[in-house]
Parts: structure tokens; sequence; C-alpha cells
């Protein structure tokens, strides 16, 4: 497998595998977020006891997920990138955190937008939500961290140990409805066969899942187009790039 | 591997369970902390390997199901009254305010306020606490017995 990575370590390599992936994650993308959304928002049965309200879940619970997927995605580059010093897992990191950081923000917001007529409140201080809260702080400290040195070298090792450490936080929110008493509820999706979601909602949800994850590894692509072409703008490969188009 | 990357990689684990280590045994002498609130049982029974109890006049967060019945609306105030059950004892809540949505009876909900007697609260903030069961209407009516009732407003929508 390392014969068949190494290649990619090179940056023009990598820039051409990002270039061929872009188009399949986009139109994934398209194709299940119009479904999912149409689907989920206008077709799906409403909940027996939330009625409409509960139509948040497939912007919510595909965004959460997500907000999980991507770090734990941007701390196996993070560990790339320190022990076989990679750069491109370096841009890779940074490539991630931005669209983590929106994600966790949309979860947090839906969540907020969902708590207040059904809950009755728009935040509370528990595991769960503080867990989440502190996802996102982690996201912008990486961010912050990388953007605070001169030396890009030195940013990018500071910011990829930084979001090593911050995994120990995916198992935390995981469980924190399972280990405290929480005011969000428990895992809808757990065992595949005895969900304690309806069929007639999980699949939409899954489609918009799907859709999610494209979305976020679709903006990944493009954004870490970019950060290796910054990074060497001044390869004679770029400039030719530039020179054609 | 080669020997650089082999300490590298060491280097990184270490840092990862060396946090790990220390975050969990923070969150392991917090436990009883991060709990958002006490169950009927524990306010009762105590809570805790030393069954502590909450003193009268604390401020507390409590959260269990309601009874069904035990519900009590004033008739010319906001105020209501129910009690909380979790597995054994229970708990009378006093609240003044309007409820969630989501507030009815046999539903789980958790309240902020004032131990005023060893088990009654004065709650200054009802939340409902969803579970995590999804289903339309038909299938709830089907598998739990529920009813499902139409509102005798007219939504313009059809639920």
């Amino acid at each position: 497998m390392w014969k068949w990575l190494h290649p990619y370590a090179k940056a023009d390599r990598a820039y051409q595998l990002c270039n061929t992936l872009l188009p399949y994650f986009a139109v994934i993308t398209v194709v299940c977020m119009i479904v999912g959304w149409v689907w989920g928002l206008a077709y799906a049965p409403a909940d027996y006891q939330q009625k409409d309200s509960y139509r948040i879940i497939f912007i919510h619970v595909p965004s959460a997920i997500l907000s999980m997927g991507a770090y734990s995605s941007m701390a196996i580059a993070a560990i790339v990138a320190l022990v076989w010093q990679l750069r491109n897992a370096e841009l890779a990191v940074i490539a991630i955190a931005p669209v983590g950081a929106c994600v966790t923000a949309i979860a947090l917001i839906t969540g907020a937008a969902w708590g207040k007529p059904m809950w009755g409140a728009w935040w509370v201080w528990d595991a769960r939500l503080t867990s989440e809260l502190i996802l996102l702080f982690l996201y912008l400290g990486v961010l912050s961290l990388y953007h605070a040195f001169e030396d890009k070298k030195a940013a990018g090792r500071a910011a990829s140990i930084l979001a090593i450490v911050g995994v120990i936080n995916l198992p935390i929110i995981h469980f924190s409805v399972e280990w405290w008493n929480t005011l969000h509820q428990g895992a809808s999706i757990t065992k595949f066969n005895t969900n304690a979601i309806d069929p007639s909602m999980f699949w939409p949800l899954m489609l918009n899942i799907v859709a999610f994850a494209a979305f976020v590894g679709t903006v990944t692509l493009m954004r870490l187009k970019n950060e290796i072409l910054q990074r060497e703008k001044h390869r004679p490969w770029v400039r030719q790039l530039l020179n054609r188009g | 591997m080669n020997p650089r990357r082999k300490k590298r990689l060491l280097a990184v684990t270490a840092i990862v369970f060396g946090v790990g280590a220390v975050i969990g045994l923070v969150l392991y002498a917090l436990q009883e902390n991060i709990n958002l609130f006490y169950t009927p049982s524990e306010l009762i029974e105590g809570k805790g390997p030393n069954k502590e109890l909450p003193y009268i006049g604390q401020k507390l967060r409590i959260g269990g199901m309601v009874v069904p019945g035990s519900v009590v609306r004033d008739e010319t105030s906001l105020e209501v009254s129910f009690k909380l059950i979790d597995t054994g004892p229970l708990v009378t809540i006093r609240y003044q305010g309007i409820l969630p949505d989501l507030f009815r009876e046999g539903q789980g909900i958790v309240a902020q306020g004032l131990l005023v007697e060893p088990n009654v609260i004065e709650a200054f903030e009802v939340l409902a606490k969803h579970d995590e069961e999804y289903m339309p209407a038909e299938v709830a009516e089907a598998v739990k017995g529920i009813k499902h009732e139409k509102p005798k407003y007219n939504l313009g929508s059809d639920y």
C-alpha cells in the first residue's frame, strides 16, 4: 500500500488526485442532497410527538456525525504529518479544519433551534452539548494555531499536535449520553436492524448523511487544492499550470 | 519503519495516551458533577457512595418521568404541580409558567428549582427531555397504542 500511496507525497500528484476525485464527490453531493432534502423535508411522515419540528434531524444529525468524522480524518492526517512528515498531510489538516468548524457550528445552531420548542431552552450545559462546543473550539484552535506561526513548518507541527490531542474529545462526545444524565437524547441510529427511528425516516436520514459526507469531501478537496497551489506557488509545475489556464 | 519515524510515532502515541489519562482522571473525579440532574430516587435516598442528601433550599435539577394522572393545573393561574418518578419514590414539582411543547404525562422532563421540602421542588424552569424514538403517528398508534389527536385549530397543513 505504501508503494501505491507514495507518489501522492509529491504535491503535483496529490493535486492531480484531487482533480480526479472532485467530480465524483461533487456529483454524489448534488444528487444525494437534493433527493435527501426533498424526501426528508417534504415526503417523510411527521413524528408522532414532535410533528414537523423533528425534520431538523435531516440537517442536525448529518452535521453532528460529520463534525466528528471530519475531526477523525483531520487527526489521521495530523498523525501522518507528524510521523512521516509529509507536507501534503499537513496541508490536509489545515484544509479540513475550517470545514469541520462550519459543520460543527451547523450542528450546534440547528440543535439550539430544535431545543427551544422541544426542550424549552436554547442551550443547556449538559455533557453532550458542552463537549460538542469544545469540539468547535478545538477546530478553531487548530486553525488559529496554524495561522499564528510565521514559519509554516512549525505551524503545521503545532496544529497537528493539537489536532491529535483533541481526539480524546470524540469518545467523550459519543458516549456522553450514556455515561451521564443528559438532556440530549441517546443515539437513534444504533443497531442496524433495531433502530429507534422508523424506516420511513431512517432512509432519508441515511441519504442525507451520505450527502453531507460527500459535501464535506468536496469542500475539503477544493480547499486542499488551494492550499497545495499556495504552498507550491514558486514551483515550475504550478507556474506551468497558471500560464496554461 | 525507520528509527526516526518510530520515535516520532512513539512520541505521538505517548502524548495521546498521557493527555487521555489526564482527561480520564479529571472526568472520573468530576463524575458526579457532570450529571445534569438528580433522579427522584437519588433525591430521596441520597446520591453517590456516601448517600449524600441535598439540603433544603439547595438549587438543583431533577430529571424523571411525569407520573400519569398527577398533573394538577390551577384554574385561575399558570400554576401547575406534578409528580416525577424514576424507579422508586415520587417527587412533587410545583411550577408557575408555560410548559414546553413536549411536556405530557409519561414524558421525561428535567426541572430546575429549589428544594423546599425533602420531596418537593419549587421549579423555575421545566425542560422536556425527548427520547430517541422517531416514528410516524400511525406507527406510534400501532406500536404504543398512543392515540394521535388532530389539533382543533386549523394549521393549514395536513398532520
